[in-house]
């Protein structure tokens, strides 16, 4: 039988079309392409996939089962590993992690995994209505802050392992990262509402609307009965560039833009939270968060939107399929460009004029690459008398965030890093006892899968320890 | 959800309720704030805590009725519910150690002005209150302040009540007059902490204001509460849900702050007037 080289590629909406809509870009695998791409694995001895996974889901097997039309058996396989397989089919960076070990990749292109695992959990979600059986209590409990993916993973191995979960969120509705900054355009909600209604089937408390360090403490937590606390709390406060200007009316974190938008519902026409619409639009950032903002502002309505990032093409951390989807969706990146300066309206002769005060432009200054930084990337550096002005009215700086202050702020003992990110041993646990950390709050600002690992370190400790 | 427990209009514009939320309650002190939203799909506003029964858990705000979101919670009866209330959130008023501090309220900030006043006299710090309002009917709380305070001075913007001017006049005739405070505290519009601010500075004397930017999370996540303080020839960005809300006043950027404020306004009115248009129509069938 002839070898397939090329994975089935992926059907999408047209670009023209999908930037001026929040309905899903990628439409999944049909079940025959599924099972056509499922063929394409090898089945190597080696399994180099499952170590390319940070939550190490037996990849092969769930193939196997695939290849055989059992689509729920392939479900039951990938999910006694992850607890949120619709959304890792969804979002994970697979081409640097399981699908850059596979085998077929050495010659041909990978085995398309993560589309895979994506068909397998929504074929899940739409036809096995049964709900999941709930494993007896072994009468430890534990508390989780943060509804994130790292919470989440740690909620759902522990709930499976016979714990008594609380969830604690400080938003109002569970989700973390998953439902404030991802757009629904990249990851629909109602999918993140299902992984919930799962985990909550499974026996998992949600508490929202308690913020850990303010509502209530760690502390206290374990005076309530927990034996463990796993704090999932997420990245903190968005940085800003400490440029002129920055404070302009229209100047946005993306933490705040995504959150009116994909939080808030901005993005509806019957919502009580306002966003900036239209207009010109620079996002400042090269990562997976500035092509979010940028594709959100897109289909907000905006008439042209730029990407400013600092370095070329090539240092550009985003994923590559969603830098490639931006291009098609017409978002034009203006690298090896610097913001040096953000430009306001200001009428001299009305100080009460509404438009005083809102962004007009935003100056850039050009960059050449230099010699390697600590990281190996080639440093930025900026070429003197080069700056020009890109006319906008809003500016959405994507360039990380610093880790929230409130639980270090309220929990004795609790030892972090110059940068304020949680310390852990490899097994998750801080300088508390019992207390244990992952994903963003310990790492800063990182991927979903990476987070949903750490979730998973720190479930694993918590079995062993009250075994 | 959160039932309201009780609701009371402190004038046309302003009025009080009081929430069933007993583990915010358990824990607010006197500067706190809270976010709620009134309905599912609402908007996410902070309110400051204007006091707190911790044996009914009841926990009490006051506020203006000022857009669609303020408009739709006006219209919220005891008994009722709300979606979402979540709380404590920024740092309490540092009173520690105060012994005599002139508070400085302004029209519904005089509602946040006054819990901070109630726990400096309970912890027997002295308290002056100058409380302003724009006229006779938009006055609340001056019996409260009236038992908080050694000395209480009342200001109308129109003279229609008690004494005539702004709250900066007495507040200089004091410090013209000698009288010594540990620090003055500032609660109400971002235009009066301004002058209350410039009016207290040749005298050396310290201020703190309670800023209410727009939030969001407010607890440290998405950055609009930001403001810019002046620190040391600096300017840095400070953040109102986990730095704040209260700050040295003789730092904080007010005109920038003003600005931001008004970044929505358009928006809002608009709102405003739709969601009026609703609870019009509902009336009238």
């Amino acid at each position: 039988m002839a070898i397939n080289e090329k994975m089935h590629a992926m059907p999408v909406q047209d670009p023209k079309v999908r930037a001026r809509n929040f309905n899903e870009v990628a439409l999944g695998y049909t079940h025959e392409v599924a099972l056509e791409e499922a063929k394409r694995c090898l089945h190597c001895k080696n399994r180099p996939c499952v170590e390319g996974c940070p939550v190490n889901i037996s990849i092969p097997d769930f193939i196997s089962c695939l290849k055989q039309d059992d689509i729920e058996g392939a479900y039951e396989v990938i999910n006694k590993s992850s607890s949120l397989p619709a959304v890792c089919g969804r979002v994970c960076p697979q081409e640097t992690q399981c699908e850059s070990r596979c085998t077929m990749g050495i010659k041909f292109e990978p085995v398309g995994i993560g589309r895979l695992e994506r068909f397998v959990a929504d074929w899940h979600n739409e036809n096995c209505k049964k709900a999941p059986k709930k494993v007896t209590s072994n009468g430890h409990k534990v508390a989780i802050i943060g509804s994130g993916p790292s919470g989440l993973t740690c909620a759902g191995d522990l709930v499976k392992a016979g714990f008594e979960v609380t969830v604690y969120e400080a938003l109002h509705t569970p989700g973390g990262v998953l439902v404030y900054g991802i757009p629904e355009f990249r990851l629909p909600k109602t999918i993140v509402a299902k992984e919930v209604n799962t985990l909550k089937e499974l026996g998992v408390a949600f508490v929202t609307n308690a913020v850990i360090g303010k509502t209530l403490t760690i502390d206290e937590l374990f005076e309530q009965g927990n034996e463990a606390v796993f704090i999932g709390s997420g990245a903190g406060l968005p940085n800003f560039m400490g440029i002129p200007g920055e404070s302009f009316k229209g100047v946005y974190s993306a933490n705040e833009f995504l959150t009116r938008s994909n939080l808030m519902k901005a993005f509806r026409d019957k919502c009580d939270t306002p966003i900036m619409k239209g207009g010109k639009v620079v996002v400042v950032g090269g990562g997976n968060v500035a092509m979010d903002a940028a594709r959100t502002a897109l289909r907000l309505g905006a008439e042209k939107v730029y990407i400013v990032y600092r370095r070329s093409m090539t240092e550009l951390p985003a994923r590559r399929e969603e830098v490639e989807h931006a291009e098609e969706e017409g978002i034009e990146f203006h690298l090896l460009r610097t913001p040096v300066e953000i430009l306001g309206y200001n009428n001299p002769d009305n100080p009460r004029d509404e438009r005083n005060g809102f962004v007009t432009g935003c100056k850039v200054m050009k960059m050449e690459l230099g010699e390697p930084d600590a990281k190996g990337r080639r440093r930025p550096v900026p070429v003197e008398g080069s700056e020009y002005v890109l006319d906008c009215d809003t500016v959405v700086i994507a360039i990380g965030t610093s880790p929230n202050p409130l639980i270090k702020n309220t929990t004795k003992g609790l030892e972090v890093n110059p940068h304020g990110g949680i310390i852990v041993t490899e097994d998750g646990l801080t300088s508390r006892k019992n207390v244990y950390a992952g994903g963003d709050a310990v790492t800063g600002a990182a991927t979903v899968i990476s987070a949903m690992g750490a979730g998973k370190v720190a479930a694993r400790s918590i079995i062993e320890a009250f075994k | 959800m959160y039932r309201i427990l009780s609701r009371k209009e402190l004038n046309p514009t302003v009025t009080q309720l009081e929430i069933e939320a007993p583990l915010v309650a358990n824990k607010a002190k006197a500067g706190q704030f809270i976010i709620l939203r009134v309905t599912e799909d609402g908007e996410r506003i902070p309110l400051t805590i204007a006091g707190t029964d911790r044996k009914t858990g009841a926990v009490k705000i006051i506020f203006q009725i000022v857009g669609s979101t303020t408009e739709k919670l006006n219209h919220k009866k005891q008994g009722e519910f709300i979606q979402d209330f979540v709380g404590p959130l920024g740092n309490p008023t540092d009173i520690a150690g105060k012994k005599r501090v002139c508070i400085v309220g302004g029209g519904v900030g005089c509602a946040i002005a006054l819990p901070v006043a109630q726990a400096c006299k309970e912890q027997g710090t002295e308290v002056v209150s100058i409380i302003g309002f724009r006229n006779k009917d938009l006055l609340i709380l001056e019996d409260e302040f009236k038992a908080a305070s050694e000395k209480l001075v009342v200001m109308t913007d129109d003279g229609s009540y008690a004494r005539h001017g702004n709250v900066t006049v007495p507040l200089k005739e004091m410090l013209e007059a000698g009288e010594k405070f540990d620090e003055i505290i500032t609660i109400g519009p971002l235009i009066m902490m301004k002058f209350v601010t410039l009016t207290a500075k040749p005298f050396g004397v310290p201020v703190t204001a309670s800023m209410n930017p727009i939030m969001i999370d407010g607890t440290g996540m998405c950055g609009c509460c930001r403001l810019t303080l002046n620190q040391d020839g600096k300017r840095v960005t400070r953040f109102a849900c986990v730095d704040g809300p209260d700050f040295n006043a003789y730092e904080i950027d007010f005109d920038e702050a003003m600005s931001r404020g008004r970044m929505y306004i358009p928006f809002e009115r608009k709102a405003h007037e739709e969601t009026c248009n609703l609870f019009k129509k509902a009336e009238e069938v």
